[in-house]
């Protein structure tokens, strides 16, 4: 784990961290990738690649609305609405 | 010598499908509406909700893939798409990458005097809408209105077959005509019900490899697809051409300048970080579905144009116009029913009726003169009860007042003068007045012919029967 993949990590995850937290993180990355190094070696020649632990599909849902969507009780927990629109810090396009 | 280039163009279609309700939800699809009276929970990504795919969306893209012959994926698989913009509140989209529904298959475009070209289609896959920003109400802040998250989309992306703006926008023409015959999309370009990110890049003419590419994004008409298009082409052999190069990027089409620049604030490279959703289980397409889907396929543009030819015997324009719109086909049809000559019904449909849509900017199936009377018009123009040019004032009166088409004939004398008599003293009248013109033609001038016409349709005010004129003054000049 060199900064710089770490650097692109917290980039893209939207993540800011202290040098205590970053060095702890890098700490734990490199224990993560070697463990997942580990598990590489095992041999897959021929088995299928797992995309769901469950052995099941996914169920279908009838094309019906639901028109009563309850607004109010949902913006609840937004820190902060108007008209209707969630607030957020302005977006530059 | 100067390099002759060639362009390189694929193009990415998001088409809304026509469902009640969400993608993954059961809150309702629908334009407009109050802000965020249309999000539920699933929609807002809120904590412990589970997405749950929508029947008919996948049933939607099922009907596509056998459209355009494409190999229907038996089971699928959905995955997460990672980025961080207000208005997707989960932070990731779900889409469909490694495994989607539909895989190749292919789409005829028309390329004019009865060319088309087949063009092959790199896959179709579903995926959900994102909310949208209103950035300039508030100030340092952006509004969020999430009634758009969730909105099923087929994303149906094209080989890199197309050669020249015109293609680009045939194509999208020729996509848009096939998902509404479908019924698979309202295919309301206004509303954004299409949209179309198009791919190009240049290469000398004849060379393998490809050439750097940019992206342009969010186009939502044919004409802009053609024209964003030609202006990028023309950019990137302007660089080249200078020494300089494409750089790889996304652009925006600005339709007021006519021209494409970079989108500012793009990240430095995309890096989406696509896994398979967990929430998601694999889809199954079964025998039942595909069975059912077939059946419901209606007659595909391409086919219906193999019939129009055949049956009606209507020109390739008149074809590719004609079925190019289902609800204007559905009108022609309508016509024709009533017995007339189809070739007439269709010059008519898409002559005046066509002219007068685009005028008032209505939709096809928002024809104002009902097809019988259409009918009634062309039946009496073939009778020689009313000349073509009252038609077309006839036509006008239709749309604009409605009514019954003999009805109209009758209050308005738009009916057509054929008394024998009446036209032979309007004849003899024209060859009077104009003695000079009357010897020439009998110098051996006959092209004067149409001159005596045009005097005796004035003098009529357009009501004279024009085969009748053309034999009378005929008979009155040679003396017979």
């Amino acid at each position: 784990m060199d900064s710089e993949t770490v650097e692109r990590l917290l980039r893209l995850s939207a993540l800011e961290l202290d040098e205590d937290a970053r060095a702890r993180l890098v700490r734990d990355l490199g224990r993560i990738v070697a463990l997942i190094d580990e598990m590489q070696s095992v041999d897959t020649e021929g088995v299928e690649p797992l995309a769901h632990p469950l052995d099941a599909v996914q169920p279908l849902r009838p094309d019906r609305a639901d028109p009563k969507v309850d607004r109010a009780m949902l913006q609840q927990g937004a820190p902060a609405t108007r008209d209707g629109l969630y607030l957020v810090p302005r977006v530059v396009e | 010598m100067s390099t002759e280039w060639e362009s390189v163009i694929g193009l990415e279609v998001h088409v809304q499908l026509a469902t009640e309700s969400k993608i993954f939800s059961d809150a309702p699809v629908a334009a407009g509406g109050d802000p965020n009276s249309r999000a539920c929970g699933v929609d807002l990504g809120l904590p412990g909700v589970l997405p749950v795919l929508n029947e008919s969306a996948l049933g939607m893209a099922v009907t596509f893939g056998l459209a355009v012959d494409g190999k229907i994926a038996r089971e699928c698989r959905f995955d997460r798409k990672n980025y961080f913009y207000p208005d997707l509140p989960k932070g990731y989209q779900i889409s469909q990458l490694a495994e989607p529904v539909v895989s190749g298959g292919h789409l005829d475009i028309d390329l004019g005097d009865g060319r088309s070209r087949r063009i092959h289609l790199t896959r179709a896959h579903l995926e959900e809408d994102a909310g949208k920003s209103v950035h300039d109400a508030y100030a340092g802040l952006s509004g969020i209105d999430l009634n758009r998250a969730g909105t099923p989309l087929l994303e149906v992306v094209s080989e890199p077959e197309l050669r020249s703006p015109h293609e680009a926008a045939q194509y999208f023409r020729a996509l848009h005509s096939l998902v509404r015959a479908l019924g698979i999309s309202d295919g309301n370009l206004n509303e954004g019900s299409m949209r179309c990110d198009a791919n190009v890049s240049i290469r000398p003419k004849g060379r393998k490899e490809l050439g750097e590419r940019t992206e342009i994004k969010n186009i939502n008409s044919f004409r802009f697809v053609e024209r964003a298009l030609a202006f990028e082409i023309e950019r990137q052999i302007g660089a080249v051409e200078a020494g300089g190069e494409v750089v790889r990027e996304t652009r925006l089409y600005d339709a007021e300048r006519d021209e494409t620049r970079p989108m500012r604030g793009k990240e430095t490279s995309e890096d989406y970080r696509y896994f398979p959703d967990p929430d998601l289980l694999p889809v199954v397409v079964t025998d039942a579905m595909l069975e059912q889907a077939r059946a419901r396929l209606p007659e595909l543009p391409a086919a219906k144009r193999e019939r129009y030819a055949r049956d009606f015997a209507l020109d390739d324009y008149a074809c590719a116009r004609l079925t190019g719109d289902p609800d204007l086909a559905r009108y022609f049809e309508a016509v024709t029913a009533t017995g007339v000559e189809p070739r007439q019904a269709a010059n008519w449909v898409l002559g005046e009726v066509s002219a007068a849509l685009n005028r008032d900017e209505r939709d096809a199936d928002d024809i104002p003169v009902p097809a019988e009377e259409l009918g009634t018009l062309i039946a009496r123009i073939d009778e020689g009860v009313i000349s073509s040019t009252a038609a077309r004032t006839l036509l006008a009166t239709l749309w604009r007042e409605g009514g019954d088409a003999d009805a109209h004939i009758a209050d308005s004398g738009l009916a057509q003068l054929n008394d024998d008599d009446e036209l032979r003293r309007l004849a003899q009248e024209a060859l009077q007045h104009h003695p000079d013109q009357a010897d020439q033609y009998r110098a051996g001038k006959t092209k004067l012919l149409g001159f005596f016409v045009g005097q005796v349709m004035k003098a009529s005010q357009g009501k004279a029967n024009p085969r009748q004129v053309n034999e009378l003054l005929r008979e009155l000049l040679t003396g017979v």
